[in-house]
């Protein structure tokens, strides 16, 4: 199988290779942030006192849940243009990773959240602090420091969700993998090295995954 | 226009049902082949052997730090080159199984490392033998922290195996991918998709959830 493994060739589309890489690193550093912004807001919404904010959010989060990745980023690139929204490929591609991963940051968050003792809570309403002012300096520290690593374990899954993305012709490391294997035909080659560079991120993510649990600061925070 | 083109997808629902048979085929297989080999490999990597534990810890951190995209690329185009020709359907189960096998292998040994030491000393002072006392102390007492993920990795199994669609197996996504191009209305097409999905998945994932909450009552009890 990898006699005649030809290291000439990927020397050759090193280039690409590291556009590639660059590519996968901003569009899933992206959907990273957009993620976690909308795990967080779907995560308040869910723990609304309203119903139907509640409610809504429950929707999205169990509907995103329950359905594969594939499938929804198939519905916003066939769907948006039914609709007569025309957006560039990766646009809908970043939506699709952000909403996606947002359902499953905002189930992390909460279960931060709820590991929060009650009287934390009620101590901030006593001392007259405001719902965002509760968020912000009571409930989103702790909930952050106590999910640090179900949430790297979330990005990991996020960068390799992002493989997805060349399926809906954006150019990324996937992407280059099949390039080589259209261009030279050489499907060796061409997807082990695109492994190779996802494994230079998992490790990355995994070591810093590694080093903040030993770190006291992310641990509880009280 | 929206009417039109619902009569088209009612009558094409039958094309849809072949894709949820052929998505619950590959993810059936490969959850029985997955299972199995995960756990002969979840029980080695808790076992006595340091070789065997890292040999099955880097192929546990290779196959979880690659996209699966990529991991069904390299078996449908790059065994053939080592004179291995397969089929969509075979290399996507083969896909499959490896991937599940991997993340069942870690939940079934860390679900094993939680038992405590105690125990097994416990049942080698009563003279068990080694596999006396997997079978009849330390696996039922790891089933209890197995469970609830377990059922959690074959929602997992199910949502992934529309990645296969990629190769060109005809699962539900492929199916809505075909459809998508001669009944124009992404969002209707991919929004049954999405429903067909959740139907697989939705009774799995309140299955996890009821074992988490029962699972954890039984723990507090002991």
């Amino acid at each position: 199988m990898l006699e005649g493994f030809n290291f000439r060739v990927i020397l050759e589309y090193l280039p690409l290779y590291g556009e590639c890489f660059l590519a996968t690193l901003w569009l899933s550093g992206l959907s990273l942030l957009g993620a976690i912004l909308v795990g967080i807001i779907a995560c308040a919404m869910r723990l609304s006192q309203s119903r139907i904010i509640s409610k809504a959010a429950g929707v999205y989060i169990e509907s995103i849940r329950s359905t594969p990745l594939l499938a929804q980023l198939y519905f916003f690139y066939f769907g948006l243009p039914s609709l007569g929204v025309m957006l560039p490929e990766w646009v809908t591609g970043v939506i699709a990773l952000t909403l996606n991963s947002g359902a499953y940051y905002a189930e992390i968050i909460r279960s931060g959240i709820q590991a929060i003792h009650l009287g934390q809570i009620e101590a901030g309403i006593s001392s007259g602090l405001s719902y965002f002012q509760r968020m912000r300096y009571i409930i989103l520290p702790q909930a952050l420091g106590m999910t640090i690593r179900p949430m790297l374990g979330q990005a990991i899954v996020l960068v390799k969700d992002s493989s997805l993305l060349s399926l809906i012709s954006i150019v990324e490391l996937t992407r280059a993998g099949q390039t080589l294997t259209s261009e030279r035909f050489m499907p060796t080659e061409g997807f082990l090295t695109t492994a190779v560079f996802y494994l230079i991120i998992y490790y990355m993510l995994k070591a810093f995954s590694n080093w903040s649990e030993k770190r006291l600061v992310f641990k509880e925070a009280y | 226009m929206w009417g039109f083109y619902f009569d088209e997808l009612i009558r094409s629902l039958p094309f849809f049902l072949k894709g949820v048979w052929m998505t619950v085929a590959v993810s059936g297989l490969s959850l029985v082949a997955g299972s199995i080999i995960g756990f002969i490999c979840g029980i080695l990597r808790a076992g006595k052997s340091k070789i065997l534990r890292v040999i099955i810890g880097a192929w546990v951190d290779v196959v979880r730090g690659t996209p699966f995209l990529v991991q069904v690329f390299i078996v449908f185009f790059i065994l053939p080159s080592a004179g291995i020709e397969l089929k969509a359907f075979p290399a996507a189960v083969i896909a499959l199984s490896n991937l599940t096998a991997s993340f069942i292998c870690e939940i079934v040994a860390s679900g094993i490392l939680s038992v405590p030491k105690g125990q097994r000393e416990a049942a080698t002072s009563s003279g068990l033998s080694s596999y006396q006392q997997l079978r009849y102390i330390v696996m039922p007492q790891a089933m209890r922290a197995i469970m609830p993920p377990l059922v959690g990795q074959y929602v997992l199994l199910i949502k992934d195996s529309s990645v296969v669609s990629a190769i060109g197996v005809v699962d539900i996504t492929r199916v809505g991918w075909l459809t998508v191009q001669r009944i124009p209305e992404g969002i209707m097409v991919f929004g049954l998709v999405g429903i067909l999905y959740f139907c697989v998945c939705y009774p799995l994932i309140n299955l996890s959830s009821y074992l988490e909450k029962r699972m954890t009552v039984m723990t507090v009890k002991l």
